[in-house]
């Protein structure tokens, strides 16, 4: 089956990728994915994150989720951890927002500070 | 929620609340009785009879950031509207399989919405999770299951980027053949996703 074939050539590439960084501190980009969350887009932010990951080649960078913060006026929320610089938390983040967060934060390193609602060290 | 596809997403992120290892999607769609249904199954905790007495309630929750637990309100409130409704059962120790019907066919239905992106962004964000989708539109059904995947495969990274469109488009050209007319597309590509029938 090609789609399998396909699935297993990207499951190669991806262990390859990850041998190569090993005992690097990945960044990581976290995503606030409780019931309000999802209500306000979450969802659509997050499938925004993994396309632009993606279309970057962007390795080095971890997705994972968190529940509700109780901040659900603020929703969607994500979190930007740059190794070894504060947390980041942006607010009323869109699909379109959150590809200007990973080109100017984690690739450029410069904080979007327009949508920031926490940062934490 | 806009989509009934949000409601799935939420009801596997309480599946994996609850300890889940496993979650099945069942998606139905039969004009002939005029109901969607929607089921979800997981093997988590489970729930005691006192708590799922009142687990459509909105004001309880087992959550401590606020003391409120709105997703199967919503979700009952999304069924009612349309005359359905949402059963819930749960055993201590075994898991919970929470059953949504509504009105195919009622104006007052959210749209199903993008099933192939909640059971992409659920796997992205739970890549440990066993899961299968079964969706049913008029008598022809396609099926997605991480673990027969798994089986043929090994281990597969699915909160990998790459990955994750792999899981998506699988996803959404099944379902696009699914809407195909009988006898427009070879039968077995109506049946498993990714991995033959």
């Amino acid at each position: 089956m090609k789609s399998l074939e396909e699935l297993n050539r990207i499951r190669q590439q991806a262990r390859e990728a990850l041998k190569v960084r090993e005992g690097e501190q990945p960044n990581r980009i976290v995503v606030a994915m409780g019931t309000c969350g999802i209500a306000a887009g979450a969802r659509e932010v997050m499938t925004a994150i993994l396309e632009e990951l993606a279309k970057r080649s962007l390795g080095d960078v971890t997705v994972t989720q968190t529940g509700c913060m109780g901040l659900c006026e603020h929703e969607p929320l994500v979190t930007v951890e740059r190794s070894g610089q504060p947390a980041v938390t942006y607010g009323n983040i869109t699909a379109e927002r959150v590809r200007r967060v990973i080109t100017q934060h984690l690739v450029n390193n410069t904080v979007v500070g327009e949508w920031v609602i926490a940062t934490k060290r | 929620m806009r989509e009934l596809s949000l409601h799935v997403l939420d009801l596997i992120q309480n599946s994996v609340e609850a300890g889940a290892s496993r979650v099945d999607i069942y998606v139905a769609e039969d004009s002939g009785v005029n109901r969607l249904t929607l089921r979800v199954t997981d093997d988590g905790k489970g729930m005691d009879p006192e708590l799922l007495r009142q687990v459509l309630d909105p004001f309880v929750t087992t959550r401590q950031t606020r003391r409120m637990g709105l997703g199967l309100p919503l979700l009952e409130g999304a069924a009612r509207q349309t005359g359905g409704s949402v059963a819930v059962t749960s055993v201590p120790g075994q898991g919970t399989t929470v059953t949504a019907t509504f009105g195919l066919n009622h104006l007052d239905r959210a749209p199903l919405g993008d099933m192939a992106a909640t059971v992409m962004v659920a796997l992205a964000v739970n890549p440990e999770l066993k899961l299968g989708y079964r969706h049913r539109r008029e008598g022809s059904e396609i099926e997605f299951d991480t673990e027969i995947i798994e089986r043929q495969l090994g281990r597969v990274s699915w909160g990998d980027p790459r990955v994750a469109a792999w899981t998506r488009e699988t996803i959404r050209s099944g379902l696009t053949r699914l809407s195909e007319p009988e006898g427009t597309g070879p039968a077995h590509d109506k049946g498993r996703l990714g991995y033959g029938t």
